[in-house]
């Protein structure tokens, strides 16, 4: 066998048998499970009279639905409750490890995977959502299903698939001032766009990457998805296994040795061969966030936005003029300095500990602008309490935040957060798809620290002017 | 899966094109937990006026039609959102066969996981098809899938092609979950391997 790539070792390794036709049976090492892509899956089993061919490699959770406000209390929405009800008795007939709604562990799926250990290296992880890839941040092969394979992992253990192919990029230098994982990842999005990875598993590599904690690398496998790739994956070092050691469900004591020691073979060969390289200098990114409905419509916060008339292409040029008179920008002005309403720091891109910690330095002795709603919706119940024990709550209540509960909120609209239409959003989410956070709302996305410095101007604001 | 053989049923025409899974069940009833039960909104749009009453001017609504498990379709049926609850719709209303000049191409794989047959025919054939339905009760048609012909009343008979391997899965009733299956002692062999290979892969118990 020649080198080999990180996602090529992992492949290779899961690869039960190749069928004629070149689709391999592929195993399936974790299987995590929510309300939403699950209840037609499980109905399926039902009416085939099947089981889960193991429930002990499955977890299930509730977030997308889940209500961030008070949680004694019955929930309102008749659809999200039934959702939520419907997987409570799945979970029970099948015999499905689950976090309920009201566990200390419950939080957003890709949240709670990586940080219960869960989710580890070299594994191949799959669940009913498309930011599954988030969980290729430790050196595993992970991406979203559709039920129906969600249904065919219930039952057999296994998925079918054909290879990816590879693409790296690589980002290499130092990180100025203000800049994080976010700004990295919209960076290499606004570089090689929407469908720059299409049909490719991404590598991040590179020491600006591995400069990077778990938590900026999960923002960046996160995202891969926006930039159309099938996953995103960070080859397993140091930092890796000092962030899954001691871990509730991660191996212990010899074992944990043996795995890491399996870990360390998985990082690509010198001399693998990559379909599609890309390059960027660390040097080259500044704070940076969308303008657009697309992902990648990224400008650095100190540029204007950019004029449809310059656009040669007529189709892009008319789609240019829509997303501004949607986004309710007009062509050539400074980005920084737009008003917004709302301020939403959360979702499974960016509610992690490391995230509110880079919100609360920038809240710290500020307020809220007038008018502004700002609301912290915490990835999991671990990462809220995480954040009190370190006195994070206070300051973001002392500012004027909103101090919430765990789940998806208004990265989505699903549970009752949503945006009202024309109200502008300074996001740390990952789509600013039209409506995605309410019909008619206009979402910027950005990082932690420039959505906390967001809040507390009243504006989009260039977070080093603050700091 | 339902093992699809010989079908002899009544069919229904719905002589349009481009009929996308919005028109076969509309987004709004996407939010069941169930895959079952969706028949009823089937061709919602279609089916029921404003008021909620049934269209009695609609081909489904109308005897003997209400029993109808071969539809028959012009051009691109299915096209649009790729959306599996269209399929779940047609066999929850109780289509077992589609009929159309052509297809969608996630809508006719989602068809075959469904335990639906979707045949391509040409589109003169399935005017000629159209004008059998339109005969009611005394015109059933019999889709024969071993064969690969469909038996018109009287007695006429269209072949049609069909990829073998799916023609296999169709006809034992296999569904890629029974497919896969049919590979377990290789899948088992595999979990062996790895129980012995990453012993401290973590099993999931949680109170
Ligand atoms: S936080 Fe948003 S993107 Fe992430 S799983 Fe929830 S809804 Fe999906």
């Amino acid at each position: 066998m020649g080198p080999r790539t990180l996602f090529d070792k992992i492949w290779d390794d899961h690869v039960v048998e190749t069928l004629p036709d070149g689709t391999s049976i592929l195993y399936i090492d974790r299987h995590l499970v929510h309300e939403v892509t699950s209840p037609q899956a499980f109905e399926g089993l039902r009416l085939a009279g099947r089981k889960l061919r193991h429930p002990e490699k499955t977890v299930a959770v509730v977030d997308h639905n889940v209500p961030t406000s008070d949680r004694t209390q019955p929930i309102e929405e008749a659809d999200s409750r039934n959702q939520i009800e419907t997987l409570e008795r799945n979970v029970k007939e099948f015999g499905v490890p689950y976090f309920p709604l009201l566990s200390a562990n419950q939080g957003i799926v890709h949240v709670v995977g990586p940080e219960q250990g869960i989710s580890l290296p070299g594994m191949t992880i799959v669940c009913g959502d498309s930011h599954t890839s988030t969980h290729g941040a430790l050196g595993a092969l992970a991406f979203g299903i559709g039920t129906s394979e969600v249904e065919h992992v219930m039952a057999t253990q296994t998925i079918l698939q054909r290879p990816a192919k590879n693409m790296r990029v690589t980002v290499d230098g130092t990180l100025g001032a203000g800049v994080s994982a976010k700004d990295i990842m919209l960076a290499i999005i606004g570089h090689i766009g929407t469908a720059g990875g299409t049909g490719h598993v991404i590598e991040f590599a590179g020491s600006a990457i591995r400069g990077l904690d778990m938590a900026g690398r999960m923002t960046l496998c996160n995202m891969a998805i926006e930039a159309g790739a099938r996953a995103g994956m960070v080859a397993p070092d140091e930092t890796t296994f000092e962030y899954v050691r001691g871990r509730p469900f991660a191996p212990k004591g010899e074992e944990f040795d043996k795995a890491v020691a399996y870990w360390k073979t998985l990082a690509s060969d010198e001399g693998a061969h990559f379909d599609k390289e890309v390059t960027l200098r660390a040097e080259d990114i500044s704070p940076s966030l969308t303008w657009g409905t697309s992902p990648e419509t990224v400008l650095p916060i100190t540029a204007t936005v950019p004029n449809p008339a310059d656009e040669a292409d007529e189709a892009k040029r008319t789609q240019m003029q829509r997303m501004l008179d949607y986004m309710g920008l007009e062509a050539g002005q400074k980005i920084a300095g737009t008003p917004v309403d709302v301020v939403f720091i959360g979702s499974c891109t960016n509610s992690r500990i490391e995230d509110l910690r880079a919100a609360a330095q920038i809240a710290a002795g500020r307020k809220v602008a007038e008018g502004v709603r700002a609301m912290i919706v915490p990835g999991s119940g671990n990462v809220k309490r995480q954040a009190e024990e370190e006195g994070l709550d206070q300051i973001f209540l002392d500012a004027g935040f909103e101090w919430r509960e765990a789940g998806c909120s208004m990265c989505l609209g699903m549970n009752p957060d949503r945006l009202t239409p024309g109200q502008r959003c300074a996001s740390t989410s990952n789509r600013n798809f039209e409506g995605r956070q309410g019909p008619g709302g206009r979402t910027h996305l950005l990082s932690p620290a420039m959505a906390a410095a967001a809040a507390v101007t009243g504006c989009l604001t260039d977070v080093r002017e603050l700091a | 899966m339902e093992k699809f053989t010989t079908l002899s049923a009544i069919a229904a025409a719905l002589p349009e094109a481009n009929i996308d899974t919005d028109k076969i069940i509309p987004a709004r009833f996407l939010k069941t937990t169930q895959r079952t039960g969706l028949g009823k909104n089937a061709f919602d749009a279609m089916r029921y006026l404003p008021d909620g009453k049934e269209n009695p001017d609609f081909v489904l609504n109308k005897e003997p039609w209400r029993k109808a498990e071969i539809l028959i379709t012009y051009d691109n049926l299915g096209c649009g959102s790729s959306r599996e609850h269209a399929p779940w719709a047609l066999l929850d209303f109780g289509i077992r066969c589609v009929i159309a000049p052509s297809f969608a191409d996630i809508f006719f794989n989602n068809c075959f996981k469904n335990g639906i047959l979707p045949i391509r025919l040409p589109r003169e054939i399935c005017d000629q098809l159209m004008a059998d339905a339109s005969m009611g009760s005394n015109a059933r048609l019999t889709v024969d899938l071993p064969r690969q012909v469909i038996v018109r009343p009287d007695g006429q008979e269209v072949p049609f092609e069909i990829d073998p391997f799916r023609k296999h899965l169709l006809l034992e009733g296999l569904d890629d979950i029974g497919q896969t299956l049919q590979h377990e002692t290789n899948i088992e062999g595999y979990e062996n391997r790895e129980n012995r290979e990453k012993p401290w892969m973590p099993s999931i118990h949680i109170d």
